[in-house]
């Protein structure tokens, strides 16, 4: 690309540079503030003389931290819940991809079902119907709710996703595989899926994403504290409000005792599995879902 | 072709999915018959007496609910604009760098508030702007009297989108970006031979290029004029901003699972997912009229 590199040119170049490095930062200034009140000492951070160092330096939130048990167990569910989660996605969505990806001339029944998915998605009972499926069912307090609720009203998005993916891999690729006489089954497991990579890692990554951050459903399935994923125990303990009427004296002091140094360090913990998984998906992610959804 | 005897197999395929979307998504829709129950949990929804449209009468007298609906639509809208503008003005910002190393680790970092969740970024947030967070600090050093931002009820509607749009502008490039990218570089070879400067080439060959992925986004959010954002305001708001903070579904939430008023909070959940069902199937129905677009 040939462009002019006048003087004008590159001052416009320089202060581009340097509006969007800026607002790059802004992006993650909040998680390093976290850190830095996690390690601040808490009279420092009551005062609120925090900003963008610690001060103070010490580790005894993360100390205080080892010994709370339930947060360890939260945590735990979690894991449990995003194993069964996204290994459930991984599993259903090529299966359920694979034969809607078909035309109606292959598979007569395809529009309907595919219109029945569709209004999955699209219409719900709403919040009260659900819970009280749920409780009807006998899962409340258990991991399964939060697995199986969860996972039924994100996974018709997902199977959209890997729909539109099959449905770009190159028709010959399944005739060679009939003529040589393979099998339903075959062409899915050995043609399809190995060749659909990208967007099962993209799917599997906002399933994981997914059933890491939601909280609502450990919040209204579970009953009890000790069954609590992550998310919910956290959201109990930092930004739970009493709903009864407060007055503006009553949220100015509720705000300053809290225990700001350790709910940062439970904050900044949660984070981290998310920070870790994300850059490695990120490649494919991008890929799948400009391939899946727009379609120029 | 010799797909003919596939569909049983097909079938099969589809079973454990359906099985799985007709007890979590498909169950739950019939206990939307609660809204014209008088309910009695004792009872269930089989042996409860039906009462007709007597709770949505009652719903439409409540000034409470009619507030809610209005905080709903008002926040929805203000972040249907901004999450189109700001991608949008980013990602062209960020098309006119040229060292690929810099681009691509500012992508990495605007990416990631996306896959933080709101309880995480609540709670971050709520300390930030904490009555002696690091933003009031910065306030008192220029001499304005600290506020009590996340208690302003004038405030909040704004701080609720402006927060959202810093959470999802990054995310939102993603598919500005491989439209520009769609974009032929002999355009702007062409534009560079006529004289075009950097501008012009932005008017002339930029815009054109990615306008349809910009109509269809806009259509598309349509779909999301009831969506306010469960999660986010949830972990964000207290009593003393419901006037303006309350939606549709923090609503049902508290009338439903906290007051138990199940046929109230399930007639108010009906109505919103039977308007907003409506809105993304017109949705869809314009994308594929405008730009050809087809979810599937």
């Amino acid at each position: 690309m040939m462009r002019s590199k006048s003087l004008s040119s590159k001052i416009a170049d320089v202060v581009l540079i340097i509006i969007l490095v800026s607002i790059a930062i802004t992006c993650i200034l909040p998680l390093w503030y976290t850190l830095s009140l996690s390690l601040s000492s808490k009279s420092a951070a009551a005062a609120g003389a925090v900003a963008l160092w610690p001060v103070e330096f010490n580790f005894s939130s993360y100390q205080q931290l080892l010994q709370d048990g339930q947060f360890f167990k939260s945590f735990w569910i979690s894991v449990q819940r995003v194993v069964f989660g996204a290994g459930l996605n991984f599993i259903i969505v090529p299966l359920m991809a694979y034969p809607l990806s078909k035309t109606v001339k292959d598979f007569k029944g395809r529009n309907v079902l595919m219109w029945t998915l569709i209004f999955t998605m699209l219409f719900n009972g709403g919040l009260i119907p659900l819970y009280l499926t749920v409780k009807g069912y006998g899962l409340m307090n258990s991991i399964w709710a939060l697995v199986l609720v969860g996972g039924a009203q994100t996974i018709v998005f997902n199977i959209i996703l890997t729909i539109n993916f099959f449905r770009n891999l190159p028709k010959s690729l399944e005739e060679a595989a009939l003529v040589d006489g393979a099998g339903p089954w075959y062409i899915l497991f050995k043609v399809f899926i190995p060749l659909s990579i990208p967007v099962l890692a993209t799917v599997s990554l906002f399933s994981i994403v997914y059933h890491w951050n939601e909280f609502l459903y450990g919040l209204i399935f579970m009953t009890r504290e000790e069954f609590y994923p992550l998310q919910t125990y956290i959201q109990q303990l930092v930004v739970s409000v009493d709903p009864s009427t407060m007055t503006e004296d009553q949220y100015k002091r509720m705000s300053e005792l809290s225990n700001r140094t350790l709910d940062a360090a439970k904050i900044f913990i949660a984070m981290i599995p998310v920070l870790v998984v994300y850059p490695f998906l990120q490649k494919y992610f991008i890929h799948g879902i400009t391939l899946g959804s727009v379609k120029e | 072709m010799r797909s003919k005897g596939f569909a049983k197999h097909y079938y099969l395929m589809l079973l454990p999915g359906f099985i799985w979307l007709f007890l979590f998504s498909i169950v739950p829709m019939f206990g939307i018959i609660i809204a014209f129950q008088n309910f009695n949990p004792g009872k269930g929804v089989f042996g409860s007496e039906f009462i007709g449209l007597e709770t949505f009468q009652y719903m439409f007298q409540l000034s409470d609910t009619m507030n809610v609906f209005f905080n709903t639509i008002y926040i929805a809208v203000m972040k249907i604009i901004g999450n189109l503008i700001v991608p949008l003005v980013f990602a062209l910002m960020l098309n006119e760098v040229r060292y690929m190393g810099l681009k691509r680790s500012i992508q990495t970092i605007v990416y990631l508030p996306h896959f933080l969740s709101w309880v995480i970024l609540g709670g971050v947030l709520l300390d930030i702007f904490a009555f002696q967070g690091p933003i009031n600090q910065l306030l008192e050093f220029f001499g304005v009297e600290p506020i009590l931002f996340f208690g302003r009820a004038d405030l909040f509607p704004f701080l609720v989108v402006g927060s959202d749009v810093w959470k999802e502008f990054g995310f939102n490039t993603i598919i500005y970006l491989a439209a520009l990218t769609g974009i032929n570089p002999a355009l702007y070879e062409a534009a560079g031979i006529d004289g075009a400067s950097r501008l012009r080439m932005l008017w002339h060959v930029t815009l054109p290029g990615i306008r349809t992925t910009a109509v269809l986004l806009a259509v598309l959010s349509l779909g999301n004029v009831l969506n306010a954002g469960f999660d986010q305001i949830f972990n964000l708001y207290n009593p003393l901003v419901y006037s303006t903070g309350d939606i549709i579904d923090t609503w049902v939430y508290r009338a439903g699972l906290l007051n138990l008023q199940y046929e109230l909070a399930t007639a108010v959940g009906l109505l919103k997912s039977v308007a907003g069902f409506i809105l993304i199937s017109l949705s869809y129905y314009l994308a594929y009229k405008f730009t050809n677009y087809r979810i599937f």
